[in-house]
């Protein structure tokens, strides 16, 4: 009895028992299994069934299809210009949006790191992006660009960006610029907010040690504040490329892929043949792709930062 | 003297770009927002002549009373809330025991379980559209809120067990090894001891799939064909398609649609970075 107190395993051991023991066991899997369950019946076996259905004839309206058609699929890929243009399109999406994201929300997260006056309220306000639905600041911000009845052509036009006002939405050369920049607004908050709550955890007593060696701030930016961030910097942009790369909603609403799939990538294209062309066969295949370029990109950077740490020690 | 003067002009200095900074960020990420309520309070008939005026001459509540009495708005924000809000609540549920169980036990398979969470984090959702169809067809789930509801929480369940399982991480363990050594089983501890300890976790995790699921787009598309079942998002895309556009209704439907999302997500967003925080102390 005192020994088990000592090793701290009374509750189990006191109750005693096999029956006590199992489900000792067992706890843990009780607590997990709904979760579990969900993501197996509503992930997992779709994303078998999906990555099946790359290599049949699976089209909605058909009656006829549903045959196995081996790799026709990604014979008719390869030599899609539209998938190749949504590819090349998918890279610029991406880094664009990612650059700006991380680059602003860094900012903000250094600035709201400052204790003022207000900064509750501003920090509310300025995360508030975030919250607004996908689809709303689609078409909000399409409006926006709308030389008719929104500001920004004019705006652009008299800082001497455009000759004269028009819908940068409608020119295949700019569109793509239309959705990085609602995905920028939209997307600032979150790197915000992760990179505010990492400089939060990072001791205090490290920049008053540092100020009293007479450490510059640029100087402790560089050698506490930069390497605490870089965890957390590694992370968050691996998982927000992956994610951005897989985000349509904007592109959908804003341009549906257009002018001339100028802004089509390779998520919206999967979307554009799923609802629009119900051919879901295509459509699956697309997504195999798609799911196999960004494995191999999440693979590489975790390889990468493996090799780098390693050469650290 | 100089020395003093020198450095608060500096402090000055800084503090000034300081604030024109966050001035600018508060710029940007509100005006979007006062052009979506200009639109919805400017009469149709100066809605282009007053297109890219600050502010219009004449304001109206026309548009707003027009969504909430003869649209088929106030129908799809009520979908839109019975789905938004059973899915936050039944994901929170599973999601705290979830994140209890990482945060607490050791057991077989666990890493397993987390390599898979972390998984649906990385493929392309768009994937799952068509089997998950497929599957729910004949179920009878499709065009249905349950049907919703129940993959709108598959996908919320594995960022928001992370969400809860770096809140349960803060709070010692000591605390519910006493009330099992006092004879409770750990079951009555979490619910009495801890989950109490982490209501700001709960509320952030509420708001975050709130939000979420208030915003989702693309799988209501697919899913749901009926008026009935329509959620707020479909039913604001289906105004640009299928009528001339009446552009003030619309937006006066998509400030109604931002009501509860941005409620929510002002009343959670602390303990949104107060729980990251958590979980950036323990990795």
């Amino acid at each position: 009895m005192t020994l088990a107190t000592q090793t701290g395993k009374l509750p189990v051991e006191r109750r005693g028992g096999f029956s006590k023991k199992l489900s000792g066991i067992l706890e843990p899997y009780l607590y997990v299994s709904p979760a579990l369950v969900l993501i197996i019946a509503v992930m997992l076996m779709p994303l078998i069934l999906g990555l099946s259905y790359a290599f049949r004839d699976i089209r909605i309206l058909n009656p006829f299809s549903g045959g196995f058609v081996g790799m026709a699929h990604f014979q008719t890929l390869i030599s899609d210009q539209a998938f190749l243009g949504a590819l090349a399109n998918t890279a610029w999406w991406t880094f664009g949006s990612l650059v700006f994201q991380f680059g602003l929300g860094l900012i903000l997260a250094l600035l709201l790191n400052r204790a003022f006056l207000g900064r509750g309220l501003i920090q509310a306000l300025v995360f508030l992006p975030w919250a607004v639905p996908t689809f709303l600041s689609g078409l909000n911000w399409a409006w926006m660009f709308n030389p008719v009845v929104g500001p920004l052509p004019h705006w652009m036009t008299s800082l001497g960006l455009m000759a004269e006002p028009y819908n940068i939405l409608s020119d295949p050369d700019l569109a793509m610029w239309g959705p990085i920049i609602a995905n920028i607004w939209f997307g600032i908050p979150f790197f915000a907010i992760t990179m505010l709550a990492a400089l939060q955890s990072i001791p205090k007593e490290l920049y008053e040690a540092a100020s009293i060696d007479g450490a510059t701030t640029r100087q402790q930016f560089v050698s506490i504040t930069l390497p605490f961030l870089a965890p957390t910097i590694a992370i968050t942009l691996m998982l927000r490329t992956i994610w951005i790369a897989n985000f349509a909603d904007l592109i959908v609403v804003m341009t549906k892929g257009g002018p001339a799939d100028s802004t089509q990538i390779v998520a919206s294209y999967i979307f554009t043949q799923a609802f629009r062309r119900l051919d879901f066969g295509y459509a699956s295949a697309i997504a195999a792709v798609l799911l196999v370029l960004l494995l191999a990109y999440a693979l590489s950077v975790i390889a990468l930062r493996r090799a780098m740490t390693h050469s650290d020690n | 003297m100089t020395l003093t003067g020198h450095t608060s002009t500096r402090k000055m200095l800084y503090w000034g770009s300081h604030y024109l900074m966050i001035a600018a960020f508060v710029i940007f990420a509100l005006f979007p927002l006062y052009w979506l309520l200009k639109v919805s309070v400017t009469p149709n008939d100066i809605l282009y002549t007053e297109g890219v005026r600050m502010w219009p001459s004449r304001t109206t509540w026309d548009n707003y009373t027009f969504v909430l009495t003869q649209s088929n708005f106030p129908h799809y924000f009520m979908n839109s809330v019975i789905v938004a809000g059973t899915t936050a609540a039944v994901t929170t549920v599973i999601a705290a025991l979830t994140g209890y169980a990482f945060s607490r036990f050791a057991f077989r398979g666990k890493v397993i379980i987390v390599a898979l969470m972390l998984i649906t984090q990385m493929f392309p959702l768009v994937m799952l559209i068509a089997p998950i169809f497929k599957i729910l067809a004949p179920l009878g789930l499709t065009d249905s809120l349950t049907g919703l509801i129940i993959v709108y929480t598959a996908f919320n369940v594995p960022f928001a067990t992370f969400l809860m399982q770096s809140f349960f991480d803060g709070i010692p363990k000591d605390l519910e090894e006493a009330a099992m050594i006092d004879g409770n089983t750990r079951f009555e501890a979490f619910r009495a001891i801890i989950l109490p300890l982490t209501l700001p976790g709960v509320a952030a995790t509420l708001g975050f799939v709130f939000t979420a699921a208030w915003s989702e787009l693309l799988f209501a598309l697919m899913l749901v064909s009926s008026e009935s079942a329509s959620t707020f998002p479909v039913g604001l895309l289906s105004f640009v398609s299928k009528f001339s556009v009446d552009f003030g209704q619309m937006m006066a439907a998509g400030v109604l649609a931002l009501i509860p999302a941005c409620l929510f997500f002002l009343l959670i967003q602390r303990y949104l970075v107060q729980g990251l925080t958590a979980g950036a102390v323990k990795g």
